[in-house]
């Protein structure tokens, strides 16, 4: 792209396919060793029998779609399946809603309270999302919680001792103000980024002509900044989609598996809890196929804009 | 004051107010975490909390770093600072020669390899982590330095590609030309020209690649399971796991110790960052 024509094509002919290769050597094996060979390996066990007894040297046994039919015929993996897909649609929602809301007030203030909120928001996005599952279940904590402790202040309430993490429903709202938390300056930043480039002329013709806050963000913000919206949704939802570290270690703090377990908990436990690696291997294949689904159309809309 | 003014002025306050009310929600985990850690054991049980650390004290930090815990966390910050250093300077070399590869070359399979490098990114870890797990142990290389570094050095490297490439593209290849011209061979032209120019560059990616396999957990937790090879947040975990009666005061202290690198790295480059990773998601 910063080559002129000509330049490239002398040098690219002389040096041949040979010098890029040599650079991409590296690159390839590692990617071929780590990613390629256990993806192979990930759909052949999805169609085995494969558990403990092969793990230590029995040799497995091929059962053809066996393992497929075992999972969409189970009626557990469809509840944990539209649970994630359930939770996940909550996260992006509530995500987007709030990191565009953040980004539009950054939007309006003046430098030094957009420094505030800049380093607030970064401190909650640098922490480590163990470290952040760790922290805000200790201020829910059931007898000494900051947060029971808090809300018992207001007249007529008394929550010391009261357990979030026990009912299905409020571990996932622990677990949606967790991520939401930390997700949200992602967003935020980005969609301030993009807000920074919307043309400030066009926006005040629009004012003069009389439009509204409301149908300024409609019809001018919105679309000029689509592009990084769908973006950032489809990351959003692939990201919360596949929730594995809050939900593993909010259940390691006292919430019940089988009630709150997401796919990727599920997986988990299936193959390393269970054993069952077969199956696991099978849940595995059908989540990367809804992973590949969604994405497609990124991964299209990359390719349309890039020049590649 | 016109009407106009004043209701200009009412906004601001507002503004400003919802800005202390956001800023406050973001910090006060951060901040929450701190002040437990720096208080005694006994009175964060208490029936009120402290909502500031007005008996200070260091022993949670003490007895996490030099205390006879069941879950030492020396060795698990050595395990954690070699997994990681060794795969920032390991991806950051792959990626810069694989940048290099797709930026400065056209060759057949290049928008292959590039687009396969997007859809990497979208396999989901724990779906492989079955196969990985086998993987490694055919290999012998569970509970090894090497074997984590070789899975978080494949995790890395289809992000940190993407986003050096943009830094790359970045530097016109005219640059290295003049020098050229002016006496310099291709090789020379390119370690004093553009490499110089690259260098934030590198330093974004490596922070990114720092932080990705500093916080990795579920990996860590199933290639690492041998007590004597946990990384950090599995040590995180297991801490708080092994102790009869929670000691969260030592908890949030070890926490703290395992965000601080993250936070101040964070704070250095996030600028670099986002737009890095809006150029690598948007524009390319």
């Amino acid at each position: 792209m910063a080559l002129a024509p000509t330049a490239v094509g002398t040098r690219r002919r002389r040096s041949g396919a040979l010098a890029p290769a040599m650079l991409l050597v590296p690159t390839g094996i590692v990617l071929l060793a780590i990613i390629g060979w256990p993806l192979v390996q990930l759909i052949i066990i999805s169609f085995q029998e494969y558990g403990r007894a092969q793990v230590f040297g029995r040799p497995p046994e091929w059962v053809g779609l066996q393992n497929y039919i075992d999972v969409l015929g189970d009626s557990f993996f469809w509840a944990v399946l539209g649970r994630s897909i359930l939770f996940a649609a909550v996260n992006v929602v509530l995500t987007m809603l709030l990191g565009t809301l953040v980004a539009l007030l950054m939007m309006r203030l003046h430098k030094f309270f957009r420094l505030l909120v800049s380093v607030g928001l970064l401190l909650a996005w640098a922490m480590p999302a163990l470290t952040a599952v760790v922290v805000w279940g200790w201020m829910f904590d059931t007898q000494y919680g900051v947060i029971n402790y808090v809300l018992s202040q207001v007249p007529g309430v008394d929550l010391i001792g009261h357990s979030w993490l026990i009912e299905p429903l409020s571990f996932f709202g622990v677990a949606t103000m967790i991520i939401t938390w930390q997700s949200v300056p992602f967003v935020a930043f980005t969609v301030y980024a993009g807000l920074t480039q919307v043309p400030d002329e066009v926006l005040e013709a629009a004012q003069l002509d009389g439009a509204g806050a409301v149908n300024r963000f409609r019809l001018i913000v919105f679309p000029y900044l689509k592009s990084i919206f769908v973006v950032i949704t489809i990351l959003q939802i692939i990201w919360d989609l596949r929730v594995f570290t809050q939900i593993y270690a909010l259940q390691g703090i006292g919430g019940i598996r089988e009630q709150t377990s997401t796919i990727g908990v599920y997986i988990f436990q299936t193959s390393l809890g269970t054993g069952d690696f077969g199956t696991g291997g099978a849940i595995a294949v059908i989540l990367v196929i809804i992973m590949m689904t969604i994405s497609i159309y990124y991964v299209k809309k990359s390719i349309q804009e890039e020049t590649l | 004051m016109s009407p106009a003014r004043v209701r200009r002025r009412l906004w601001s306050v507002i503004w400003s107010a919802i800005a202390v009310v956001v800023f406050l929600c973001s910090v006060f985990p951060v901040y929450w975490m701190v002040n437990t850690s720096l208080l005694p054991n006994n009175l964060i049980r208490g029936p009120v909390p402290h909502f500031w650390p007005d008996e200070l004290t260091f022993r949670n930090y003490e007895l996490v770093l030099f205390g006879d815990t069941r879950a030492p966390f020396l060795p698990a910050l050595g395990n954690s600072l070699a997994v990681t250093l060794l795969t920032v300077m390991i991806a950051l070399l792959f990626a810069f020669l694989a940048a290099l590869a797709v930026t400065r070359f056209r060759f057949r399979g290049r928008k292959a390899f590039i687009l396969t490098i997007l859809v990497i990114q979208m396999i989901p870890g724990e779906a492989m982590i079955v196969s990985t797990f086998r993987v490694l142990d055919g290999w012998q290389l569970l509970n090894t330095i090497a074997g984590l570094t070789l899975v978080y050095v494949a995790t890395v490297l289809p992000f940190t590609i993407w986003t050096l490439r943009g830094f790359v593209n970045g530097v016109p290849i005219e640059l290295e030309e003049a020098a050229m011209i002016d006496g310099c061979t291709r090789t020379q032209a390119f370690w004093r020209v553009t490499f110089p120019l690259l260098a934030p560059g590198l330093v974004a990616t490596g922070v990114f690649a720092f932080i990705q396999a500093w916080n990795e957990f579920l990996l860590a937790l199933v290639v690492m399971s041998r007590p004597e090879m946990m990384t950090l947040p599995v040590w995180l975990r297991t801490f708080q796991q092994a102790t009869q009666t929670t000691n969260w005061a030592a908890i949030m202290a070890g926490s703290t110790l395992m965000a601080i690198p993250v936070i101040i790295f964070f704070l250095i480059v996030q600028g670099r960052m986002t737009s890095g990773l809006v150029a690598g998601a948007v524009k390319g």
